[in-house]
């Protein structure tokens, strides 16, 4: 089969231009634009179904014979205004946002210094330390959440958001480390070096000139932070109790799904609201999160 | 360019007060740098660690502080099938899914380093799955996966008449279990195919050139120069993800919890149900506990992944 195709691209090479040209577009369409229109739709599939779903009216759902399911007849707003209205979902929103900002800033406070001092401050065993926190990030919080709830009982953090924010550096803190380390690496040491002749503190060497410019890696590590704590499940329905204290991702889950028939409708307008948040925060600074995607898997 | 923005002389005329200077004792500033992450994750994640570990060998209850049982948890769990079915379906979840995902994603990378227009924007777009709450996208996954009114089966059935009655996923155990599985597969393609993407531009255009001028074919230029140079960032992806796939929870929690008869249950599902939602605490550890020695074989998967990629950088250097 190699043969064949060696043999053909020869013969390509010995045909007329046009004709070549010609069949190397049909090639694409076929290798590289068929394929990923493939991929595109079958990607996105799910956020359609699950966008269109939200403005149907129960009517359409439940019957495909005579409404296109893939298109709406006569839009709603019906099951958007059962979620904002007649459930507590602004309240797992607010509640959500509170615990990923709150998650996100001690995080990223802690990690920058452990980051400044293992790649900067440069002492016996650093890349050790280094290696410790990066091997948290592979404990997973499966095996972690059942301990960790009686861990959260005896500091009388059981049912409280605040517990969500100190449990959730424990997988952020690893990463935002490990992307920072790397940031740091890439500073020249000449910049502080001049600094500290010119008699500046170290703090202020860190305020000033380090930190500013790793200002972009430190978008990155809020970025990925936010976004995580915001998709974070196990140990929010591991620790939280009460309705109301619950993020978007548990509360629609335990909340919404009641009865045996399912609200289809709310239940993916919960879905699409929740997701938006993150998907409009991502698209703010997607350059920056896949180009550190990129540069973590590189490093 | 920044130092500019340093006042030097004025820094050296003031007379740094006693807390000033004893930040810029290096020591001292280490300690309190470094505190509160190691001080995060000892007390979140080392105690926790260790406090599960002892907890699987107690017989402790929510609301009971338990006594030391020795290894009798464990003893219970290889009698248990509840137990051999979820490590069964775990492994069989996390080969399927990994397999496919790296199968699709490296496809996917392939495709989009390809030159054509909009590509950062399709990049942007393909990561979407990855970036939305994966509960959120489970529910629409459970939706479209509904008995009666899943748009495949309706695809299946009145619009290619391929079937003659809707399929029901979730209803038995084996649909249900490929049906998470191509949920999970789904999720994990993006974050395959932005990280082998990442490796295919390391590799260098000179290498195809010169495989081309001796004749090679496409194939032939894929097996003997992608797939050797892709090799180390193949196995670190490929670590992360089996060990996430494995202990993987929010998936098979959103859409079958477990059902039907408890045939997708996951180490971890089990764990919960058990240790939360049944209370027994010590035996939900001891669950968990028994994934670790798999983590334990992917991490050191990773660590051979890493060193022959030493290996390799150093030929490359030459």
């Amino acid at each position: 089969m190699t043969d064949t195709v060696a043999q053909r691209s020869v013969a390509d090479a010995k045909a007329a231009p046009d004709t070549m040209a010609w069949d190397s577009g049909l090639r694409r369409l076929m290798m590289i634009y068929l394929p990923l229109g493939c991929f595109v739709l079958i990607l996105l599939f799910p956020f359609y179904w699950m966008a269109i779903t939200s403005f149907k009216p129960n009517a359409e759902l439940m019957n495909y014979r005579e409404h296109n399911p893939f298109w709406i007849s006569s839009p709603t707003l019906a099951h958007i205004k059962h979620l904002l209205f007649d459930t507590a979902y602004p309240r797992w929103l607010w509640t959500t946002m509170m615990v990923a900002i709150g998650a996100t800033t001690l995080s990223l406070v802690a990690s920058t210094l452990a980051a400044y001092a293992i790649e900067r401050l440069r002492f016996r065993g650093s890349p050790y330390v280094g290696l410790g926190i990066y091997l948290a990030y592979l404990v997973p919080p499966s095996i972690l959440f059942i301990p960790l709830a009686t861990v959260v009982v005896q500091f009388g953090l059981f049912d409280s958001p605040l517990a969500l924010i100190l449990v959730y550096p424990t997988f952020l803190v690893p990463f935002c480390t490990w992307l920072l380390i790397g940031y740091f690496k890439s500073i020249p040491y000449e910049l502080e070096e001049c600094a500290l002749v010119d008699g500046a503190t170290r703090l202020q060497i860190l305020r000033r000139i380090t930190l500013p410019l790793a200002v972009p890696g430190l978008i990155s590590a809020g970025i990925f932070s936010f976004t995580l704590s915001w998709n974070e499940f196990i140990y929010a329905l591991a620790f939280i109790q009460s309705g109301a204290n619950k993020t978007v991702p548990v509360a629609i889950l335990t909340e919404l799904v009641t009865g045996d028939v399912y609200q289809w409708g709310a239940l993916m307008a919960g879905s699409l609201l929740g997701s938006l948040p993150v998907a409009v925060f991502y698209s703010l600074f997607v350059d920056y999160y896949v180009s550190s995607l990129t540069g973590a898997v590189k490093e | 360019m920044s130092v500019t923005t340093l006042p030097p002389l004025a820094l050296a005329q003031r007379q740094p007060s006693w807390l000033v200077r004893l930040f810029d004792y290096k020591p001292f500033l280490i300690v309190m740098c470094l505190a509160p992450a190691i001080g995060l994750l000892a007390v979140f994640l080392t105690y926790p660690l260790g406090l599960g570990i002892w907890l699987a060998f107690t017989d402790t209850t929510i609301g009971r502080k338990g006594v030391y049982v020795g290894l009798e948890n464990f003893q219970y769990l290889l009698t248990d099938s509840l137990w051999w079915n979820a490590v069964f379906y775990s492994v069989v979840y996390t080969a399927i899914a990994t397999f496919g995902k790296f199968a699709l994603g490296f496809w996917l990378a392939l495709l989009l380093n390809n030159h054509f227009p909009f590509k950062s924007l399709l990049r942007a777009i393909i990561l979407l799955p990855w970036i939305v709450p994966t509960v959120l996208s489970a529910l629409a996954f459970w939706w479209i996966y509904d008995p009666q009114f899943s748009i495949i089966s309706y695809l299946l059935v009145d619009v290619l008449h391929w079937r003659s009655s809707n399929i029901d996923f979730l209803g038995s155990a084996w649909p249900a279990r490929f049906s998470l599985i191509a949920a999970n597969i789904w999720r994990g393609i993006p974050f395959v195919a932005i990280s082998l993407l990442a490796g295919l531009q390391t590799i260098s255009p000179s290498l195809y050139e010169a495989a081309m001028l001796d004749g090679a074919s496409a194939w032939q230029r894929f097996r003997y120069i992608t797939f050797p140079m892709m090799m180390p960032i193949l196995a670190i992806v490929m670590t992360f993800s089996i060990i996430f796939t494995f202990t993987d929870f929010q998936l098979v929690y959103a859409i079958t919890r477990g059902g039907p008869g408890n045939s997708t249950h996951l180490l971890a599902t089990l764990a919960f149900q058990r240790g939360i939602a049944g209370g027994e605490l010590g035996e939900g550890a001891a669950i968990a506990v028994s994934m670790i020695p798999f983590l334990v074989f992917a991490t050191l998967f990773s660590y051979f992944g890493l060193a022959r990629r030493k290996w390799q950088q150093g030929e490359a250097n030459d």
